[in-house]
């Protein structure tokens, strides 16, 4: 003989039981319709892809020692910092190859960050205070270059090819960015003596040395 | 009147002593020859290997055996030396300058070498050239000096080609040259290469070697007569 609590126990069970059988089997219905709701999803909207525009380009030449300009069209962003990081990208793509007339191994992905500054006198260090607001965006800026480290160990050592790679990276933000008067450069975000052993990479390069420097071979 | 004939006795009188004292006086002593000093900056050393040549020789080692080579050539005609290292050491950059700073020297080669480009490439410091002050940044010591280097830079450069040696010249920031106060140039030599870009005389090439150097130390015969070191010091 069963007693009655105990039959009312079992039956309260038994509906909980069925109960949450139920449920889990709704909630199974309703991740499956969601899945398969995810997979019906198209795009709807195109990635948009910065137009290509005509960007200039100091090439350096071993043989002679020469900075050229040579125009390239390429998709360039409209944040200056991420154009001018594009542009000295494709600059050392262009150096990339073994057979290039400068080659430096690493490419574009060397080029890690481009910060855009406001310039501080020739000279001088970071500036004691910021300029005014409407300075900051007409005034002449300084270019902080971060280069990665293998593309510093992997740069092959002379003065001539260290300072040709610095002129032209000096240079092709000039072109493409007027308002860069002084580049410093970084390795790997800290401060490096040389470059590969020669160029000093210590100081900040005014981007008129580029245009005012000749090389000759006589 | 009466005093103006005096005054002229007296200025006739003293013309008279000036010339016999200028006939009565001993021959002056002869000119010693000038100081003419150079220094030669093997660069790197020690741990500083420098590049790598293509037949496996270092850059530090290239540099040594040029600065030998050439202080004897300079030794043998009577140019007084001083090196910034004598053996495989490692030189401090602020170190090298020291010694060319401290030598007062008329001329300093900061010797290089490398595989890329051609010829010999001739450096000087790409600081702007300023007025000579008394006292001198040391990260920007050669600025005072910068238009003299390009001097020093133009009488290697005649030299080289006339030993038929292709020559770059450009303007750079090397630490150790920056700091030098002296007609300061650095010399970076690469191997001679032709039009497709063959070499056609390697770094191991002892002619080669020989030329430069030879070359070089004409270049700094040439600079101690030059009007250019005559001039005073800044």
């Amino acid at each position: 003989m069963i007693p009655r609590h105990q039959k009312l126990l079992f039956g309260i069970l038994l509906a909980a039981s069925l109960a949450m059988g139920v449920t889990l089997w709704h909630l199974r219905e309703r991740a499956h319709q969601r899945l398969i709701a995810g997979q019906d999803s198209a795009p709807t909207h195109a990635p948009e892809v910065a137009p290509a525009e005509q960007a200039t380009l100091l090439v350096a030449n071993d043989s002679d020692g020469s900075l050229l300009p040579q125009v390239h069209s390429l998709p360039l962003p409209a944040d200056p910092g991420a154009r001018a990081r594009a542009v000295l990208g494709k600059l050392l793509d262009l150096y990339a190859p073994p057979d290039a007339a400068h080659p430096v191994p690493g490419g574009g992905s060397s080029v890690l960050q481009v910060f855009l500054l406001p310039a501080p006198p020739i000279g001088t260090g970071v500036p004691a205070s910021p300029p005014p607001q409407e300075k900051q965006q007409t005034g002449p800026q300084l270019a902080v270059v971060n280069l990665s480290g293998s593309f510093a160990a992997s740069h092959p050592s002379g003065i001539e090819t260290e300072t040709l790679t610095v002129l032209s990276i000096c240079g092709t933000l000039h072109a493409n960015l007027p308002r860069v008067t002084q580049v410093r450069f970084l390795v790997d975000g800290v401060e490096r003596p040389t470059l590969a052993g020669h160029a000093d990479l210590t100081r900040a390069y005014p981007t008129a040395d580029t245009v005012s420097t000749e090389r000759i071979r006589q | 009147m009466r005093w103006t004939n005096w005054a002229l006795a007296a200025f006739f009188a003293g013309g008279l002593c000036e010339t016999s004292a200028a006939a009565q006086a001993p021959p002056a002593p002869p000119v010693p020859p000038a100081r003419f000093m150079v220094v030669l900056d093997a660069a790197h050393g020690g741990d500083d290997s420098g590049g790598r040549m293509a037949n496996g020789q270092l850059e530090k080692t290239f540099t040594l055996a040029l600065s030998v080579r050439l202080r004897s050539l300079l030794g043998a005609r009577g140019i007084q030396v001083a090196t910034t290292r004598e053996s495989d050491a490692t030189v401090d950059l602020n170190r090298r300058a020291e010694i060319a700073n401290r030598a007062r020297a008329d001329a300093c080669l900061s010797l290089h070498a490398s595989e890329s480009g051609s010829g010999v490439h001739l450096y000087v410091s790409s600081l702007a050239p300023v007025q000579p002050s008394r006292f001198a940044a040391w990260k920007t010591a050669q600025a005072a000096w910068v238009t003299r280097s390009l001097a020093l830079e133009g009488v290697l450069n005649s030299a080289l080609q006339q030993a038929q040696i292709s020559v770059i010249l450009g303007r750079t920031a090397l630490p150790a040259v920056d700091s030098m106060t002296c007609p300061a140039v650095a010399v970076e030599i690469a191997p001679e290469r032709d039009a497709d870009k063959k070499v056609t005389a390697g770094l191991d090439d002892a002619d080669y070697q020989a030329r430069v150097a030879a070359a070089l130390a004409a270049a700094l015969l040439e600079w101690r007569t030059d009007a250019w070191r005559t001039e005073a010091h800044p």
